[in-house]
């Protein structure tokens, strides 16, 4: 009983902090009309796909002790290639599972380096970060993708702006960050994910093949940051080389935000889920505010370290 | 006695709900060696915490050379000349020697180094240890242990050093180191250093203390000469029964060769061994600190590769292995260093316990969780681990409960050959107790086991063969009816022949 109390806190955490948010955005003058509205948090949420997705397969990464630098530069180069071929006439689920592929592809070769060269993941992926922004401006000539139309480019939205349905991209990110979270909770798989980020050498003393284990878990984020960038290319309608640069960053602030340690073997989806909503709602909020981007910057990065500091204290207390 | 350098009243301190230390008293005098007594949660780390200022005392009175004593932290209380040694060594291992022991207290004019006066003082505090050889501009992580205790301990010597507190000094240290760091100790006593000694090992309290107090459950339950006490009265006041069979046999008949070493070598350390294991056996491996034993147990699990010879489990000779293959043979490996190889301390007891064989909790490699949780709770129900339940962090659990966590895996999997690494260090006598108790049973039950230790009482006493290592090699294989301690000593320092 105890023990579900505690849990129950460690998640609440992050959950009292997106209350707190949603309250204190919902009392000054400027924005306590639209805000607390059905249409704004359709909007909220619809901002948040591309975080939450990316926070998926970051969650993954990060509770096995690992990092990943290369998701904003993975991003602009699955939507330069989806866009691409888009022009080259494919339907929207060829271009869906190529764009996947490649995301998983560029995890793939994170996770071998990392695994089979023994080097850390940080220096790793942010070495790939430049080879998948520079090989995407590359592909792309420099220029961005355009394409006449396309069934993607209405994902992101719904055929009534106004109405109540949610656009496609959000019931996606739904569906899977339920699925993942079963994944790492329920399977086999799951748990070994955890144990290797908890303790390595534990991991391998236990029969683990961290090797493998490691190459898998990149090569699935990897799949997810490519579906990320689906919905990037579905939101700007175009292919663009130069799209999210620093969303690595975003994405790694939500799984923080919701808990997860970078030191390994903590964290949940629900956390992280909720993390990247929080991100989303101040970025939000702030507009209707009508405070200018560096307020927004600056706001976000004192949410960073004073959620990351509130964690600390709660484990302090438990120990 | 006339004069007390230290003397603590009544000292209590409680954490939350728990009362950590419910009245301690102590005196000790000057040039005195005391040894601090108790198992595992007896209250012995929080009473050195609250002497080396880390925590404040809630009640009672501590009293330095006659003064009152209130360390606010650590610093303060090296300033009044209280340092503590702890077992996990302070040191900024990519600095060197000299620099390490000024640490915090630079010889230094207007903030640039002052390198002649540092360099002497530094010499001047080794000299007082009678270590004057240490080499100062090495990098401390160069250093052994051993030397890196010294290093630790001149540092203390900068200050006018009253008391200094060592816990579990000897825990990572060789016969020899140990003897060395006695006759240190021996020189500070007679600098009128009194020294506060904290150790599992008896023998060694018996052999370095000049008087020694018991904790149990927070409290003083007793204090005397050394000289005049025996270990079993010692023993019975920190467990609070008599503990008759330490190290408890039952007659178990030896069956087939379940294990067989040929002339394996491995790098960098481990140069030769063959041995042959039988179901029923105890074998235990004896020698120094990096003598090879663990190098040895690792090759034999597959974590290292052999550079040559060849290990045959049940017969099946098998080179290219690894720590999967080997559970899957039912072989199962307790690794000597709980924190940073055998356990995952921020995960669950249930985890822990079942990393190796999650998949049999289910099928298509989905966890059946009430399962698991209910195997866990059996074994910590059989094993009387302390614990609010198997869902609780590992890491929170007393060094004594998490080994027998650790060695619970080994017994669910379930092993047929137990690679033991130190299976007892660093735990309390009870939990030790226990471990022996457990070894004779799986011997008794067919079970086939290696014991690495470097506790000779340990060896002699658990084993039915033993072999002791020197310089990577596997020297002498015997029954243990034909060894000694002192026998093993002169094998493991290559004294033999």
């Amino acid at each position: 009983m105890k023990d579900t109390f505690k849990s129950m806190l460690a998640k609440g955490g992050p959950f009292i902090g997106l209350i707190l948010v949603i309250v204190l955005f919902s009392i000054p003058g400027e924005t306590r009309e639209f805000f607390l509205t059905y249409n704004n948090f359709k909007i909220i949420f619809t901002q948040t796909v591309i975080v939450a997705i990316g926070a998926l397969g970051m969650t993954m990464i990060i509770v096995s002790g690992g990092i990943d630098l290369s998701v904003g530069s993975s991003i602009a180069l699955t939507s330069v290639a989806g866009a691409q071929l888009i022009q080259r006439g494919w339907a929207p689920i060829p271009v869906l599972l190529a764009m996947v592929a490649v995301g998983a592809l560029i995890g793939l070769l994170n996770g071998t380096a990392i695994a089979g060269l023994r080097m850390t993941p940080f220096i790793i992926t942010l070495g790939t970060l430049g080879v998948a922004r520079g090989s995407a401006k590359w592909m792309a000539d420099n220029q961005t993708v355009n394409y006449e139309s396309s069934p993607i480019n209405g994902w992101m939205t719904t055929a009534d702006p106004f109405g109540h349905a949610l656009p496609a991209g959000v019931w996606v990110t739904l569906g899977l960050a339920v699925l993942t979270a079963i994944l790492l909770r329920k399977t086999v798989f799951g748990r070994h994910v955890f144990a290797l980020g908890s303790n390595e050498a534990t991991a391998r003393l236990c029969g683990i093949a961290t090797t493998r284990l490691k190459v898998a878990i990149y090569t699935l984020a990897g799949a997810f940051f490519g579906l990320a960038g689906l919905f990037q290319l579905s939101r700007l309608r175009q292919g663009d080389p130069t799209v999210a640069v620093g969303l690595e960053l975003d994405i790694i602030a939500s799984v923080i935000i919701g808990g997860a340690s970078l030191s390994g073997g903590v964290g949940t989806i629900l956390g992280s889920m909720i993390g990247a909503l929080i991100m989303a709602v101040l970025r939000n909020g702030s507009q209707q505010m009508g405070w200018p981007t560096y307020f927004q910057e600056i706001i976000i990065g004192l949410v960073i370290i004073v959620a990351v500091f509130l964690d600390r204290l709660r484990q302090g207390r438990q120990a | 006695m006339s004069d007390v350098r230290l003397r603590l009243t009544a000292i209590q301190k409680s954490f939350g709900a728990t009362r950590a230390l419910k009245s301690v008293s102590l005196e000790i005098a000057p040039g005195e060696v005391h040894a601090i007594i108790g198992e595992n949660g007896a209250g012995k780390s929080t009473l050195m915490k609250i002497l080396s200022g880390a925590y404040g005392a809630d009640a009672g009175t501590m009293n330095l050379s006659g003064l009152p004593y209130l360390p606010e932290n650590p610093h303060d209380a090296r300033l009044k000349g209280v340092a503590m040694i702890y077992q996990e060594l302070n040191l900024a291992l990519h600095l060197s020697a000299q620099e390490n022991i000024l640490l915090g207290a630079e010889s230094a004019r207007a903030g640039w180094i002052d390198r002649k006066n540092s360099r002497e003082r530094a010499q001047a505090a080794l000299a007082q240890l009678g270590h004057e050889g240490l080499d100062l501009d090495r990098l401390a992580g160069d250093f052994s242990i051993a030397e890196q205790q010294i290093i630790e301990i001149a540092r203390a010597l900068l200050i006018s050093l009253q008391v200094l507190i060592m816990d579990e000094p000897t825990s990572s240290l060789t016969q020899a180191d140990t003897e060395k760091l006695f006759a240190t100790i021996t020189r500070l006593r007679a600098r009128g250093v009194s020294i506060i000694y904290i150790s599992h090992f008896l023998e060694e309290c018996r052999l370095i203390a000049d008087r020694y107090t018991v904790l149990k459950d927070g409290e003083t339950v007793g204090s005397g000469e050394m000289s005049g006490a025996s270990l079993d009265h010692i023993v019975t006041l920190m467990t609070g029964r008599e503990v008759k069979e330490l190290y408890p046999r039952t007659a178990h008949p030896m069956g087939a060769v379940v294990l067989e070493v040929k002339a394996a070598a491995s790098k960098p350390r481990l140069r030769q061994a063959t041995l042959q294991l039988r179901a029923g056996e105890v074998f235990g491996l004896g020698g120094l600190i990096g003598a090879g034993r663990t190098d040895l147990l690792r090759a034999i699990f597959g974590l290292d590769d052999l550079a040559a010879g060849e290990i045959c489990i049940l017969g099946a000779p098998n080179r290219a292995v690894g720590p999967k293959n080997r559970w899957g043979q039912g072989v199962g490996f307790l690794s000597e260093n709980r924190k940073e190889e055998g356990l995952m301390l921020n995960q669950t007891i249930t985890d822990n316990l079942t990393l190796t064989k999650l998949g049999a909790f289910g099928r298509m490699g989905w966890i059946n969780g009430a399962r698991q949780e209910a195997v866990a709770q059996r074994w910590v129900g059989e094993l009387r681990v302390k614990c609010r339940d198997a869902g609780q962090l590992i890491g929170e659990l007393s060094g004594g409960n998490q080994q027998k966590v650790a060695l619970a895996r080994l017994l669910e999997h379930p092993a047929r050959i137990f690679l033991l690494d130190e299976p007892t260090r660093g735990i309390d006598v009870g939990s030790k107790a226990q471990i022996y108790q457990l070894v004779s049973e799986l011997a008794a039950a067919g079970k086939a086991v290696v014991v690495v230790s470097s506790y000779l009482p340990e060896l002699l006493g658990m084993c039915d063969t033993i072999g002791v290592m020197c310089r990577g090699e596997l020297t002498a294989v015997r029954p243990r009816a034909e060894w000694s301690e002192s026998e093993i000593m002169r094998a493991a320092t290559g004294s033999a022949d």
